[in-house]
């Protein structure tokens, strides 16, 4: 009798059980079946849609003003003054609380009497003349070829940026974004954040010699802000430079033909291969001012391919002195 | 005295303070040994004082190398005072006991049995005779268990790298490492095994621990139990980390002077100090002789099995392509403790500990993979924190030489393979490899040649070459030649300054 008993209470135990357990089951299968309904999909894989950005325009207003101010002399601060003056001053390329970027070519693990990166000197004399129209912030950045690190230390150019009070910014892997080139070679290429962030930027590339495409100057710069497999650029690089340049249009350009680095460029090496000219050309024409730095180099503009292509797309003019431009020493 | 008031200057909470300065301090080094950080800090202290790697190094090379001599700080006081290194100053073994922790659920008369002496700690003995059986006969491979090797390289390769996904503030880029996954399981193999018992690696299996053990068993300070008054609760047990019976017979060479029983005891029988009238006696060293030589015997006889296998010792290896400023090869693996402080001050991240590319004595020494980086041709951040001279310290100007006087260091050849090469093999325009080549005149140069395309139309194109009498094998080429997953232009060993041998061209 008791065992009996105690055997109806242990199946009625085993009823509730089953029916809890047979609860469960159909919540679990409701809940296989709802997540396989929202989530059902073409992809095999489910990916965030990439946000692809587009470069602003920098450039400055007024056309009043020459457009190239070439300046001989020995002081690079002086000379990025004086220059700039004549162009309607600092004043005319940033206004107040502007975020400004600037691009020196920082690309080599060199010394700056090597002259394979922009000149310290000339970097330091952009940033102090930038500081007096009260930017918001100043950046000096650039993506290098070799440790960034090491780059931009003995090239000197990280200590010259932060005296004279700009920050100096190394991008990581992840401070690259999708951005729309649309250009005939480049569409969508990884470009450093610093130029989608930026109010203005300012191109500082120096003059030097580059066995592929003759030379590097003001439009081959903007190497700099790709990350990817730029190395690829190479295979129709006047091409890419023409879309670099047309995809980039910077506020101010000052070319750095302080010392030029005339063979065995783009990385240099020998104080042998190094000229100098202690010249300044600033202006707001890319391909003039490639145009008159192609001469220091002995090379003849006419005949370079990418300075053809940026002229026919109306980036610049190749002859520099239609371009309107002043010539003086300090 | 009673021990109901709880005294707060007691040896243990001495210990406990210097346990984390410690620990402090090598996580400092290892995340100052860059470029941008080191600024003279002595980053491989610990390395440097390593009684271990000193006798090893002494057995191999003959000679206490730069800074070794610091190990006679460690040594000397050992001698006194027996292993204090373990829980006073190992990075390591002090991990290995915070971490084992983690295992609160034990019941407490469970924790006691945790503690006790087990015939399995004489392991780490006969591990200790095997290192220095093979170092005596010339092969290093102290590190693979130095425990102070052993916790860089695994911080370096491994756990810095997973933990920087996330920090993104250690390395100055996200860091690949050959066989990084490897390097990491057996290091959470070690800590799981705290698990088994607390710090499972200290009382096992770590050689140093042997080494200061063996080296303490004269010490006259230690800890000692009054006989008198100690009434064997058997309480002393509950943290001795050592696991050395200090409720009996102390043993000695196992005790890690963590002070940790003199405060459990509640009749304050112990004490740290000289012997005194009531003091129990202690247990001799607890190995076996005959398993000792043994183990020394069959670690020797590996030797001239290992040196009659083919390896970058016995021939010049492609992939053997060491930093700049290391030693021959035989000398190399001499020196090179495993510890990857190379790899850690490497900017580029082209230093990888090898595999078996060197041979298994060549186990995770570095070599440089420039699929993942290249040497920056004016760097010498390896050989400055190698602490063992594996690589030694050169000058900017040592290593890249001066024109017309001494030559730049080099570290291989660069050799087309023209079946991959764009322009060679596909009429494409490229010599990227030429724009990045770092030395002047350039070791790589271009011929114009005029090619014909497909549809038979003609044209120029640049095609290079490599100048092998200038060429340093930096890998720079290598690696920023677009075609990515097996370069067109790719640096093997052969041209390297350190050998003789490993040479191709006649004369200079
Ligand atoms: S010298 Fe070369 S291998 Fe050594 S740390 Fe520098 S870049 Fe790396
Ligand atoms: S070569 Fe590298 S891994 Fe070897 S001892 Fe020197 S720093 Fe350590
Ligand atoms: S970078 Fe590579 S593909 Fe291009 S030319 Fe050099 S070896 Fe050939």
């Amino acid at each position: 009798m008791t065992s009996s008993l105690r055997k109806t209470e242990q199946d009625m135990l085993d009823r509730r059980q089953f029916m809890k357990r047979a609860a469960g089951l159909c919540a679990g299968a409701a809940g296989a079946a709802g997540v396989s309904w929202i989530a059902s999909s073409d992809a095999p894989v489910r990916h965030a849609a990439e946000k692809i950005y587009t470069l602003p325009t920098f450039g400055a207003e007024g056309t009043i003003h020459p457009r190239l101010a070439i300046v001989h002399g020995a002081d690079p601060v002086t000379m990025v003054k004086a220059a700039v003056d004549r162009m309607g001053g600092i004043t005319r390329f940033i206004k107040p609380g502007e975020k400004v970027v600037i691009k020196p070519n920082v690309a080599w693990d060199r010394l700056p009497e090597q002259a394979a990166n922009t000149n310290p000197l000339v970097v330091a004399a952009v940033v102090q003349l930038v500081m007096e129209a009260r930017p918001s912030s100043v950046v000096v950045t650039d993506v290098s070829l070799n440790d960034p690190l090491r780059c931009f230390d003995r090239s000197g150019i990280r200590q010259a940026a932060e005296q004279a009070g700009a920050k100096v910014w190394i991008p990581g892997a992840n401070d690259f974004r999708s951005a729309n080139l649309d250009g005939e070679l480049l569409k969508v290429w990884p470009v450093s954040r610093a130029f989608l962030e930026a109010d203005r930027v300012i191109n500082i590339p120096m003059v030097k010699h580059h066995s592929l495409c003759g030379s590097s100057l003001a439009q081959k710069n903007w190497y700099g802000i790709l990350g990817g497999r730029r190395n690829q650029l190479h295979q129709n690089i006047h091409t890419s430079i023409a879309d670099l340049a047309g995809a980039m249009r910077p506020t101010l350009t000052v070319m750095d033909a302080t010392r030029s680095l005339m063979a065995n460029g783009p990385t240099g090496g020998s104080l042998n291969d190094v000229k100098v000219f202690d010249t300044i050309i600033a202006g707001t024409d890319e391909v003039a001012i490639d145009s008159y730095s192609m001469g220091l180099l002995g090379a003849d503009p006419a005949t370079v391919e990418f300075m053809e292509m940026s002229q026919k797309r109306g980036l610049g003019v190749i002859d520099w002195r239609s371009a309107g431009f002043v010539e003086f020493s300090v | 005295m009673s021990k109901d008031k709880r005294e707060p200057v007691t040896l243990k909470n001495i210990r406990r303070i210097w346990s984390v300065f410690f620990v402090a301090l090598f996580l400092f080094f290892f995340f100052s040994a860059d470029f941008s950080r080191m600024k003279g800090y002595q980053v491989g202290l610990f390395l440097q004082a390593d009684p271990l790697v000193w006798l090893a190094g002494l057995l191999t090379g003959w000679t206490v190398y730069t800074g070794m001599a610091l190990a006679l700080f460690i040594i000397v006081p050992t001698l006194f005072l027996g292993r204090f290194f373990c829980s006073w100053i190992c990075p390591l073994g002090i991990m290995n006991q915070w971490i084992s922790r983690l295992w609160p659920g034990r019941r407490r008369a469970e924790d006691y049995s945790m503690n006790e002496y087990r015939p399995l700690f004489r392991l780490k003995y006969y591990i200790l005779a095997a290192l220095l059986a093979l170092a005596a006969m010339g092969s290093l491979q102290i590190g693979l268990l130095d425990p102070i090797a052993l916790i860089h390289r695994s911080f370096i390769i491994s756990v810095g790298p997973a933990a920087d996904l996330g920090l993104g503030v250690i390395y100055q880029r996200p860091q690949l490492f050959l066989g990084g996954a490897l390097i990491g399981a057996l290091f959470i193999a070690l800590i799981l095994a705290n698990r088994h018992s607390p710090r499972f690696w200290c009382r096992a299996l770590c050689p140093l621990g042997a080494m200061l053990g063996v080296i303490s068993l004269g010490s006259v300070y230690r800890i000692r139990r009054d006989v008198d008054k100690c009434t064997d609760c058997n309480k002393c047990l509950r943290g001795c980390q050592g696991a050395c019976d200090p409720q009996g017979a102390l043993r000695i060479a196992e005790c890690h002077v963590c002070m940790n029983c003199i405060d459990d005891c509640p009749e304050d029988a112990l004490t740290f100090g000289v012997p005194e009238e009531r003091s129990s006696i202690h247990a001799p060293l607890d190995v076996n002789r005959r398993r000792l030589m043994e183990t020394a015997v069959a670690a020797a006889a590996l030797y001239p099995i290992m040196k009659s296998s083919l390896t970058g010792e016995t021939t010049a290896q492609a992939a053997v392509i060491r930093p700049p400023g290391s030693l021959a090869e035989p000398d190399f693996l001499r020196r090179c403790i495993k510890c990857a402080m190379c790899m850690r001050a490497c900017p580029t991240n082209v230093l990888q500990p090898a595999l078996l590319e060197a041979g298994f004595e060549g186990l995770w020494t570095p070599v440089l993979i420039n699929q993942i980086g290249w040497c920056e041709s004016h760097c010498v951040m390896c050989g400055q924190v190698c602490p063992t001279g594996a690589i030694m310290p050169l000058t900017v100007q040592q290593r890249a030489g001066t024109p017309g006087k001494a030559p730049p260091m080099k570290l291989g050849t660069a050799f087309y393979d023209r079946g991959r090469c764009l322009p060679w093999a596909m009429n494409v325009e490229c010599i990227v490899c030429e724009e990045v080549c770092p030395t002047s005149p350039k070791a790589i140069w271009f011929e114009v040649k005029e090619i014909t395309n497909r549809d038979g139309s003609t044209r120029k194109l640049k095609m290079p070459y490599v100048d092998p009498k200038l060429c340093i094998g930096c890998g720079i080429c290598e690696n920023k030649c677009p075609v990515r997953d097996k370069a067109a232009i790719r640096v093997t060993s052969v041209g390297e300054t350190r050998s003789k041998t490993n040479q191709m061209l006649l004369g200079k």
